[in-house]
């Protein structure tokens, strides 16, 4: 009941994204109980029209879109999901670090952090990938590591706002090691700026990994997902097929969903700053 | 100051190439069997071997290719031997033609309705901004792309689907046909610089000296032109260029979408191959694009703060 | 005379505070003649701000005017439009900020923003401007007044700064100034010149001023009549000098307490030192100036040692060496007869826990997500071992002690006041059972009640517990009532040290001089008087200091 009540309490756009976000998340929970067919499963002919027999029709091959759009949310979300948790482990831990040890820790992180983030992302990715080829775990690491970069820094500001505040220097006076320091004043005070740039490092991933997936270079077949969907029935729209749009307008609906909601999260904690 | 930040660009580019080339060598393991595949016979891969350097020592083969490098040499491509330097030369220009237009378009349009917004925040048409601009950031390039398609070239049938520019085009002849991706790109990168300059504009009229302009009577025009844009001025470059840089990388997708005869659908083509050469050569470019653009933001905007030109 | 300068009638303002308005100003009213200056006396949240700015016809963003009049010359300035209002602010009514740094726009030169007003508002043209910029620029007695206006405001001192204000505050020749907190940001000896020169430029022009101030003292020097304010309503209202002898308020006389002088202790036990500072010579990261050079002080067990000194004189600094957050590069420490080491890292358990700290800001002291259970229990569990129950009943003990509800314990620091805040870090302090405490301008921050009450506080818990305190502080007031001692530091040295006798009764080395001639007084001829001696050299300036 409580939840129901706060949700009613936000404006239509943050509830508009939480309904988006939730409606994807229970796909993607529960995509073998949901879809119709399997995810690789041919099951009419090519091109099967738009709201006919099959909601969204069938693809270049005659798969079931339906299917194939609700285990794609399932393989993309779950996929960017590890991706995003893993840039942020390492993203935020070094940030820490950084912050609290200062001196040549920081020093040699940073450049490092400078160099690798002058690399720009998609360019950084496809580099590793044409080297590697495109196992998962190839495509997590990499992903992870471009965007950890990018959190370290957000990671390392928000950790020296907080390290400059008398209450660490306190507890530095106190005695307490590194550890502590990271754990119980930096971490718990760093956790809502790092939250909203979850949400808002998680699209950028997804939208990394569709643009991969788009050029050929993310998940492999039999796995859906939705940026392949969209490269394998780009040529019907020269025949006036609008199949490739629909996966397309899924990874925008999905994003847009999360960009609200961390807009209204973000609005919400620096209109508490701006108060006191 | 200045000259700190030169150097540590160039620094950057050093080590991104040694990243592009060592850092590739040690993921990809032998190069030429991973492109020719297990079949291949020992007399190609030995051949192969030899044009990558690949029997030299580490540090001289990483010196030779930056001599190379920076010399225009850039080595042959591996599947088809022609001279990377003269594949990247006939593309490199398409590329920046179609980032050029679409900065060109982007840019002042970006700016202008950023300042507007910023300025009638909270008004309705503030508001329509900042929807469509989040829908912007939120929506990948490639659907922009064929909405844009399906609308322009299928629906209307006014626009080509297809950028297959050539070498013997006009000016008003590769304008037409590079609309659709330039229109692409547009889109993509002005709904980012529009977010950021409204927010860039919005944190500075927040400032104690405006609500003192406001409290010795000043006309709102003249606050926002004396008062607030001199001091926006850089964070305003800093937005404008990077999504300069940004625009360069978008690129690669959008060339892709329209079979574009650009940087990127080479590069995208190479990793498929695996023609590391290629990716290599392509990939040093855009990095080296990117990390200048961002310098010439670093500079631009010191330069544009007065409180570093009027030092004591 | 008939109509009034400025009359507001039954103001009523109300804030937005977590969507719900909420009144800020009460029904207020104020009337001001022609070349007189009223202040405005009040704690924060009195309101005092935001009652004043209205003389502009400006609210901050958030407020809004609810009912009543702002009555400039008869006109009603509620019922005025946006353009017309313009045409009287930085003409007829003008404002000078509290941080003239942050005010003045850093991509123009003074002189640009002193001729703004003036030019838009069609009174003078470019070349009158800079003759009269010139003119007031010499009157508020800011160096090389032909040239000064060429500068940007980076390139000028916090107390120039605040004088150029009230030099564009003069411009078009105004009918009332509001002065908002004009001199809180700065030192007191800068104070004293920047409030001297407002007063005399604004008595010469025979311009009506509001001037609003948290202290008592500073308006007493500033204003004709005052007014006391307390969470938007007027306690008290009254002519300047009646009311500083003879206030009608309970509120405004403990205000007009605050500084009353305690009583000297007595009993000077010179063989008990605890801890000993030795020669100490320190500074930051580089073969810069030193910080500190060659300090020695002496801190007797039970005692109090207040070190005072301005902004720069390194009395935060000796904290810093002290609890060896920077290792200083020559001299050192001597704690209970053993030398400390001089790096935190390298110091034992016990050394940290016999010396604690407490910091100016208790906002920032206390990690917010913590709740007062656990920031005072982690000394407890960290120093002396001490868990579960045993932890749980010694917060409630320490909770006591300082004169907090039990309750509080389960509270987090946001949800306290900022006197509750500042008992809460004593109480941490405490927890560790320190030999010495280290007071970083504990009551800076705080109103001046609130302040007093933590020094009562601080004292009886000396008198209870035998503790040692080093005071760390810019104000004297402060010193004089809880120190034994006194050291006064000045640009990283010590210029005169010794009991607090010996120090406040002449003569003095000419710097302490300053510093105590420099402290407001309630009299309000106080201030006429220091300008005088100075004048006549009698008194010591910073410009004989310096030299």
């Amino acid at each position: 009941m409580g939840l129901l009540k706060l949700f009613w309490s936000l404006n239509w756009g943050a509830r508009l994204g939480y309904v988006i976000v939730i409606f994807f998340a229970i796909c993607a929970l529960f995509a073998p109980w949901i879809a119709p067919y399997g995810q690789s499963q041919i099951v009419g002919d090519v091109w099967e029209p738009l709201f006919g027999e099959f909601v969204f029709g069938t693809d270049q091959i005659g798969r079931d879109m339906l299917s194939m759009l609700i285990y794609g949310a399932r393989n993309m979300i779950g996929l960017a999901l590890l991706t995003t948790g893993c840039a942020f482990g390492l993203g935020a831990l070094l940030g820490f670090l950084a912050a609290t040890m200062r001196g040549w820790v920081d020093q040699v992180l940073s450049r490092f952090v400078d160099m690798i983030i002058s690399i720009p992302t998609l360019i950084f990715a496809l580099i590793v990938l044409s080297a590697t080829g495109t196992a998962i775990p190839w495509l997590i690491t990499v992903i992870a590591i471009t965007y950890a970069m990018p959190v370290f820094r957000i990671a390392r500001a928000v950790a020296m706002d907080i390290e400059v505040m008398d209450y660490v220097e306190a507890a530095r006076l106190r005695g307490e090691g590194l550890w502590w320091i990271m754990r119980e004043e930096i971490l718990p005070n760093a956790m809502t700026p790092l939250a909203a740039e979850f949400g808002l490092r998680f699209c950028f991933v997804f939208l990394l990994i569709s643009g991969l997936s788009f050029l050929g270079l993310g998940l492999q077949p039999p796995l859906a997902d939705w940026g392949a969907m969209v490269r394998g029935n780009a040529d019907g729209i020269a025949w006036g097929y609008l199949h490739p749009l629909v996966p397309a307008a899924c990874i925008a609906l999905l994003t847009i969903g999360i960009n609200l909601v961390v807009d209204t999260a973000v609005q919400k904690a620096s209109g508490l700053r701006d108060d006191q | 100051m200045l000259l700190k930040r030169l150097v540590l660009g160039i620094l950057t580019l050093v080590a991104i190439s040694l990243l592009i080339t060592l850092g590739v060598e040690a993921l990809s393991g032998d190069v030429c069997t991973a492109m020719m595949g297990q079949m291949a016979s020992a007399a190609k891969v030995a051949a192969c071997h030899s044009q990558l350097n690949l029997n030299l020592p580490m540090h001289e083969r990483y010196l030779t290719w930056l001599w190379n490098f920076m010399q225009g040499d850039l080595g042959n491509a591996l599947t088809n031997h022609r001279s990377i330097a003269s594949l990247i030369g006939n593309r490199i220009g398409n590329t920046f033609f179609l980032a050029g237009l679409a900065a060109l378009v982007a840019v002042p349009l970006a700016l202008t309705l950023g300042v507007i917004a910023a300025l009638y925040r909270n008004s309705f048409f503030d508001r329509a901004i900042s929807i469509v601009t989040l829908s912007g950031i939120s929506v990948p390039d490639f659907f922009i792309a064929y909405i844009l398609m399906a609308i322009f070239a299928v629906w209307l049938g006014v626009l080509p689907a297809i950028s297959n520019l050539d070498q013997s085009m006009d000016l008003w002849d590769r304008i037409y046909i590079s609309a659709l991706p330039v229109l692409t790109l547009t889109v993509a990168v002005s709904a980012h610089m529009m977010r950021m300059t409204r927010a860039a504009i919005v944190s500075l009229l927040a400032s104690p000296y405006i609500e003192m302009a406001k409290l010795k009577g000043i006309r709102p025009s003249r606050i926002i032109i004396k008062h607030a844009l001199p001091n926006a001025l850089s964070p305003i470059i800093q937005v404008v260029m990077l999504n300069l840089a940004w625009l360069v990388v978008g690129v690669v997708i959008v060339e892709v979408v329209f079979v574009y005869p650009g940087l990127g659908a080479l590069m995208i083509d190479a990793v498929f191959l695996r023609d590391m050469p290629v990716v290599q050569a392509t990939a040093m470019v855009f990095a080296s694009v990117y990390v200048i653009l961002n310098l010439l933001a670093d500079i631009l905007s010191m330069l544009s703060n007065p409180r570093l030109r009027h030092r004591n | 005379m008939s109509q009034k300068l400025l009359e507001v009638s039954d103001l009523l303002i109300e804030a937005d505070i977590d969507g719900v308005w909420k009144p800020i100003v009460n029904s207020l009213s104020m009337t001001l003649e022609r070349g007189e200056i009223i202040g405005l006396i009040g704690e924060s949240g009195a309101g005092k701000s935001t009652f004043g700015l209205t003389a502009l016809g400006y609210t901050k963003p958030g407020c809004r005017i609810v009912s009543g009049s702002i009555k400039l010359d008869g006109v009603d300035l509620t019922q005025m439009k946006e353009p017309q209002l313009r045409e009287i602010r930085g003409d007829r009514v003008t404002y000078v900020a509290q941080s003239a740094a942050a005010s003045f726009n850093p991509a123009h030169t003074l002189f640009e923003q002193f001729a703004e007003s003036a030019v838009q508002h069609g009174k003078m043209t470019m070349a009158e401007a800079r003759e009269r910029s010139v003119e007031l620029f010499r009157q508020l007695e800011l160096p090389d007044p032909e040239l000064i206006g060429e500068r940007y405001p980076h390139q000028v001192s916090g107390g120039q700064l605040q004088r150029a204000m009230t030099a564009m505050a003069l411009g078009c020749d105004p009918d009332i100034i509001v002065f908002d907190e004009p001199t809180t940001a700065l030192d007191v000896t800068t104070q004293i010149e920047v409030l001297g020169a407002i007063r005399e430029a604004v008595k010469a022009r025979n311009v009506a001023a509001i001037y609003i101030t948290h202290d008592l003292a500073v308006v007493a020097q500033m204003a004709d009549r005052i007014m006391v304010l307390r969470y938007g309503d007027l306690i008290e209202e009254g002519d300047a000098r009646s009311m500083l002898t003879n206030p009608q308020h309970e509120y405004t006389r403990r205000l007009l307490n605050v500084r009353a002088l305690r009583e000297t202790r007595k009993g000077h036990d010179e063989d008990n030192v605890q801890l000993s500072i030795e020669n100490i010579t320190a500074s930051y990261a580089g073969p810069k100036k030193n910080v500190l050079e060659d300090i020695n002080v002496n801190i007797v067990k039970g005692k109090t040692v207040a070190v005072v000194g301005e902004s720069g004189s390194g009395k935060s600094t000796l904290a810093r060496v002290i609890t060896g957050l920077l290792p200083p590069s020559h001299g050192k420490i001597i704690f209970n007869g053993t030398e400390l080491n001089p790096a935190l890292s390298m110091r034992s358990k016990k050394d940290l826990q016999s010396i604690q700290m407490i910091y100016q800001i208790a906002d920032i002291a206390m990690n917010p997500r913590h709740k007062i259970k656990k920031i005072i229990g982690r000394p407890l569990q960290f120093y002396l071992g001490l868990t579960g129950k045993q932890k749980d009943e010694r917060v409630l003990e320490l909770l006591r002690l300082i004169e907090i509800p039990e309750e509080f314990a389960e509270r987090y620091p946001g949800q306290l006041s900022g006197g509750e805040k500042q008992r809460i870090c004593i109480a941490r302090a405490l927890a560790a059972e320190p030999e010495l405490i280290i007071c970083d301008e504990v009551t800076s921050a705080l109103d001046q009640l609130v302040a007093k009450g933590i020094l009562d506080l601080l004292l009886n818990l000396q008198k209870e517990l035998g503790v040692s305190y080093l005071f760390i502080t810019h104000d004297l007031a402060t010193v004089k009532s809880i120190a034994d001692e006194i050291v006064v530091m000045y640009q990283g040295k010590v210029v005169e040290q010794g009991s607090k006798v010996d120090i406040l009764t002449p003569p003095h080395a000419p710097y302490t001089e300053l510093l105590l001639s420099s402290v407001p007084e309630m009299d309000p001829d106080w201030l006429t008087n220091l300008v005088g001696k100075r004048k006549r050299g009698e008194s010591p300036t910073s410009e004989s200091i310096t030299t």
